[in-house]
């Protein structure tokens, strides 16, 4: 199976590692991700104004190269995916916004929202499947306790992310469980860490993620894994080394036996 | 100079809310994570827009201490989306000449080696016009 890939900004630069580890993971577990030509940035947050046309037109322009390529189309960051999803929605469902986004844009065909739009956590629960995962991991991470930290991207808003539920979230706890290892479910794991907050009110991004880190550690928590390169970021630079954070990817990864692989590379 | 009443359509009309559907049962602000940094909490943001004192709003420190977590709006039994107001307001501000809140050339002083990408983009585009 070959999806379309938007990596985004951030996934070839300081989050290579979360990049990497998710396509040797991928061909492994036997489906490839095929990098967009020439995507553009998200823009790295959703536009909410209901006037904003130009700084959706990035995601457009990737979710359009996927449909022509008759492809679903897949991300690995939170913050690629929340934006993606949003404008897909805005292009299906709003019609103000599809009406000038094709005007401007000029395709062939209109684009209409027909892509469909995966994070990798997806394709690994409802494509892959969690059983089949399990069945393809030949160092299972046994004893390890990870608490899954899912923030405010992924979930939220739940009926347009339909990600999961979004006060009672499974999905990285089951995949922490196909990894062989022990999910760590504590009250803070779908709370904002801050965000882009942390540029300038660093104070504020500290008490949050302080908060965080207490309350997976509290639980019992060994680790914490993200698939958000910011969520990493706020969380690694406010914790004091506590509590390890990790791409999914990488323990995902490791757990398939990849992960010397990578690291050689 | 707008109108108040001016200034408070175009709120509603950017965030395509309806204010008038908020019960002030206070669910936005009790899941705010930014609520005690803030100096007009999420649900007093509503009526202050039914109200029209928008001055208030602009001039008010939330506007730069919302994270745009949607707490807030997924757990509005009303579907008012506070978030979407708040936006709507910094908005008004950052499309003005000289309301931007973050400039290109404060960024250096604001980096360090390990600040993703993904951080500057996102200021940019809430902070920034």
């Amino acid at each position: 199976m070959k999806y379309s890939y938007f990596p985004g900004c951030t996934l070839k630069n300081k989050a290579v590692d979360l990049d990497h580890y998710a396509r040797v993971s991928a061909e492994a577990l036997g489906f490839e991700l095929e990098e967009i030509s020439e995507w553009q940035c998200c823009g790295g947050v959703y536009p909410l104004g209901t006037d904003e046309i130009a700084t959706k037109l990035a995601s457009v322009r990737a979710l359009n190269d996927a449909k022509e390529h008759g492809q679903d189309l897949v991300t690995v960051c939170s913050a690629c995916h929340h934006v993606i999803k949003r404008v897909n929605d805005d292009m299906k469902n709003v019609d103000d916004i599809r009406t000038r986004a094709n005007n401007y844009m000029k395709l062939d065909e209109p684009y209409e929202g027909e892509t469909t739009v995966l994070h990798y956590l997806e394709v690994l629960r409802d494509r892959v499947g969690f059983d089949e995962l399990k069945k393809k991991v030949v160092k299972p991470l046994t004893g390890k306790k990870i608490g899954a930290y899912y923030g405010c991207l992924l979930l939220r808003p739940g009926k347009l992310m339909a990600f999961d539920d979004p006060e009672n979230p499974t999905i990285m706890e089951d995949f922490i469980r196909a990894l062989g290892a022990e999910p760590v479910i504590y009250p803070y794991r779908n709370e904002c860490c801050g965000g882009y907050i942390s540029l300038k009110e660093e104070d504020m991004s500290k008490n949050m993620c302080r908060k965080i880190e207490e309350s997976a550690a509290g639980f019992g928590a060994d680790m914490l894994i993200t698939a958000c390169p910011l969520c990493m970021y706020n969380l690694n630079k406010n914790n004091g080394g506590n509590l390890p954070v990790y791409y999914f990817t990488e323990l995902l990864a490791e757990a398939l036996g990849l992960k010397e692989e990578v690291d050689e590379q | 100079m707008k109108t108040e009443h001016s200034r408070a359509e175009m709120i509603k009309e950017i965030s395509g809310v309806n204010p008038l559907k908020c019960m002030k049962c206070g669910k936005c602000s009790a899941s705010c994570p930014s609520y005690n940094e803030m100096d007009i909490k999420p649900h007093q943001f509503v009526s202050y827009v039914i109200n029209e004192d928008i001055e208030s709003l602009v001039r008010s420190k939330s506007l730069w201490k919302c994270l745009s977590c949607f707490a807030c709006v997924e757990r509005c039994p009303r579907d008012v989306k506070p978030g979407k107001l708040i936006d709507a307001a910094r908005q008004i501000v950052v499309r003005e000449r000289g309301g931007n809140y973050l400039l290109a050339d404060d960024i250096p002083e604001l980096v360090d080696p390990d600040t993703p990408q993904q951080l500057l983009v996102s200021a940019l585009r809430r902070y920034r016009r």
